[in-house]
């Protein structure tokens, strides 16, 4: 605390004698850690970010677990994770948490003649293919799904991820969703008890061992796929309707999905409801305190967060993730009005 | 005391008595200074095991002994056992070793014994520089390179070779993934080729010429003298050569951690996917929100810690009884 306090005095007495020379005060970096899958787009921003406003992001790319520890701790200003927290831990903790930025985990396959988007699965022929239940390409499970696509008796490797990964989370999550089987033998979380497969590790772990493996399937984040001509998927989604992943389709999950009735904005965007809906969405959550120590340092942040939402959509695009559709926007910047607030009890955020 | 004591009147005669205090105080600060060095590893050692014991408390306190004898590895359920990773740590050592040393020996008599003198330098830097690759581009070039050819060409041929051969057929059976155990042995194998290697050149290199030529004189074949002259007079060197490959085969993380599959079950192949201690720490430390979940993660740590431990010692009692049958 002593610390904290003598580095304020510091920067404020530093501030004051800029303020002769300078007309303004040097701002301070705003601190993160978390979430790896937020990290690309999270550095593309600060850059544009400090050059527009001087302020800069330092934002350590840790993991969500070392997120939420950090944020816990008190260490950093925000922390991001992959997977929300539950609305009791939140409170307990005095936390609040918002989605920053999407994107979309696509199943990827390695089948001779089998071109990207050609393959149709749903989510019980994907819960069989990763308990070990449907072993062979040409399974009526899946023939019937594609009548039209020749599949050959090739058998099928399943490859994960081997570290801890939300993209590991949002893709066990949609299975435990669609099934039930799934939900109660496996269930989901960053890292999970694989019935059967090989692990690799990261993204671009999955990516190479499925290319090496005739027959094999994984599943990567939907920027990787793309910028590796791997052969995706397309998905049948809740409604029935058979889905591409696109920034279309990953927006929708997020649009229709019932963000007013989600409490601490927990809701994990896997299986959500709507024609082109796409079944595997996730969103790094970014998690700060509801009375932060350092009310200043916050506002710096959601400033940051405010402006990303409005102007980050174009670099998002670029790097294949999807900026939040501006109802959800809106719903998140009335929720900083409401429970972000300084000692004296005033909203930080108007 | 006799000596010193000489060695005092002698210097008295020579060299001023100042300058003998001189020399007493630059013994004592260096006596001072190497003891410091080494209490410093001491505390640095017991250090590191505290922590670990500290760490690991809970998850023995949960599983006790079953986290010993339990293959499940669930971070749903939290339910925790090592069995999978202490098994594939050992299995993919002893496979590194199995295949390391013959050919780590090879080399090393070929350059002490055998090899033209032009060839001994370029031969002894390539070992050299294959120690010096970091061990993530041997996890990517295992990926990349070894894993699918060894999936295309090699492991094809051993399953068909042993299908049906009782033990051997099981021990190399299934689909030929390309990567797995065998597959993180043989990289493990490469890697600690250099550390065999060079130390047993190194030592090979003491045994005294004429040991060497009085054999040859009486008309012993090159394999004669490397069997009944070099090996017996370096066998402590040899070993202590071998227990460093091994040392690096137990504890390789990066490598193995790409091409072993990481998956937690033992398998009756070889073939098939694994893990070991040190890949699970790596895989799932960042993302191990829970206490418990990290706590596990720790405690496998310690295991480590005491199976290189173990080797340890059982390579000092290996030395022992050889030095006892020497001296007999």
């Amino acid at each position: 605390m002593s610390i904290v306090n003598k580095a304020v005095l510091r920067n404020l007495s530093v501030g004051a004698a800029l303020a002769l020379s300078a007309p303004m005060a040097m701002a301070v970096d705003i601190s993160g850690a978390g979430s790896t899958f937020f990290y690309p787009i999270a550095s593309k921003w600060a850059d544009t970010y400090k050059k527009e406003t001087n302020v800069g992001l330092n934002y350590q790319s840790i993991g969500s677990g070392g997120g939420i520890k950090q944020i816990k701790a008190g260490t950093v200003t925000f922390g991001a994770s992959d997977k929300p927290l539950k609305l009791e831990e939140l409170n307990a903790a005095g936390l609040i948490q918002f989605p920053a930025v999407m994107g979309g985990v696509v199943p990827v396959v390695n089948l001779k003649g089998v071109t990207p988007g050609q393959l149709t699965l749903d989510g019980n022929a994907l819960t069989g293919i990763f308990l070990g239940q449907i072993t062979s390409w040409n399974d009526k499970v899946i023939k019937s799904l594609n009548p039209n696509v020749n599949l050959p008796a090739t058998k099928i490797a399943v490859v994960h991820r081997s570290d801890g990964s939300g993209t590991t989370f949002l893709f066990t999550d949609y299975l435990a969703k669609v099934n039930s089987e799934w939900r109660e033998a496996v269930g989901s979380n960053s890292a999970v008890e694989w019935p059967v497969g090989i692990g690799a590790k990261g993204n671009e772990g999955v990516a190479g061992v499925v290319k090496q493996t005739d027959g094999a399937i994984g599943y990567v984040e939907f920027a990787y796929a793309k910028q590796n001509q791997m052969s995706y998927t397309k998905m049948i989604n809740k409604s029935g309707s058979v889905v591409a992943p696109d920034a279309d389709t990953f927006q929708a999950a997020a649009a229709n999905a019932d963000w007013s009735k989600a409490p601490g904005f927990f809701l994990i965007l896997t299986d959500q409801a709507g024609a082109t809906s796409w079944p595997i969405v996730g969103a790094p959550f970014v998690i700060v305190y509801k009375q932060p120590k350092d009310p200043v340092a916050l506002l710096e942040a959601l400033k940051f967060f405010d402006w990303t939402y409005r102007k980050g959509g174009k670099q998002a695009d670029e790097l294949d993730y999807v900026p939040m559709p501006a109802a959800v926007i809106e719903l998140i910047e009335t929720s900083w009005k409401n429970n972000i607030k300084d000692a004296s009890g005033q909203p930080i955020w108007k | 005391m006799n000596q010193v004591a000489s060695v005092a009147s002698y210097s008295s005669t020579n060299v001023s008595s100042s300058a003998l205090r001189r020399h007493t105080l630059w013994d004592a600060v260096l006596r001072n200074a190497t003891r410091t060095a080494a209490i410093t590893v001491l505390l640095l050692l017991s250090g590191v095991i505290i922590t670990l014991i500290d760490g690991s408390w809970l998850a023995f306190k949960t599983f006790g002994f079953g986290f010993l004898t339990t293959e499940k590895w669930n971070p749903v359920t939290e339910k925790f056992g090592a069995l999978a990773p202490i098994y594939g740590t050992v299995v993919t050592s002893i496979i590194a070793m199995v295949i390391g040393i013959p050919i780590s020996i090879g080399i090393a008599i070929f350059i002490t014994e055998l090899c033209p003198r032009a060839l001994k330098r370029p031969i002894s830097t390539a070992i050299e520089l294959l120690a010096g690759i970091p061990s993530i581009i041997y996890g990517i070039w295992g990926l990349f390179v070894l894993a699918p050819f060894l999936q295309l060409h090699v492991q094809p041929l051993i399953i068909s070779t042993f299908e049906g051969v009782p033990f051997l057929g099981s021990l190399f059976a299934g689909p030929p993934y390309g990567i797995g155990v065998f597959t993180a042995g043989i990289i493990l194998s490469i890697m600690v080729l250099p550390y065999i290697t060079s130390v047993t050149r190194d030592v090979f290199e003491t045994v005294p010429p004429t040991l060497k030529e009085s054999a040859y004189a009486l008309g012993c074949t090159t394999w004669e003298v490397v069997n009944k002259i070099v090996l017996p007079f370096t066998r402590t060197g040899v070993i202590g050569g071998i227990m460093l490959g091994l040392g690096r085969a137990l504890g390789e993380t990066m490598a193995v951690t790409f091409v072993i599959g990481n998956a937690h079950r033992i398998s009756g192949s070889l073939l098939a996917p694994g893990t070991t201690i040190s890949a699970t720490i790596a895989n799932e430390f960042t993302e191990a929100e829970s206490a418990l979940y990290s706590s596990s993660l720790v405690a496998l740590g310690l295991l480590l810690f005491v199976i290189t431990f173990i080797v340890l010692a059982c390579a000092r009692l290996m030395l022992y009884r050889l030095q006892q049958k020497a001296g007999r």
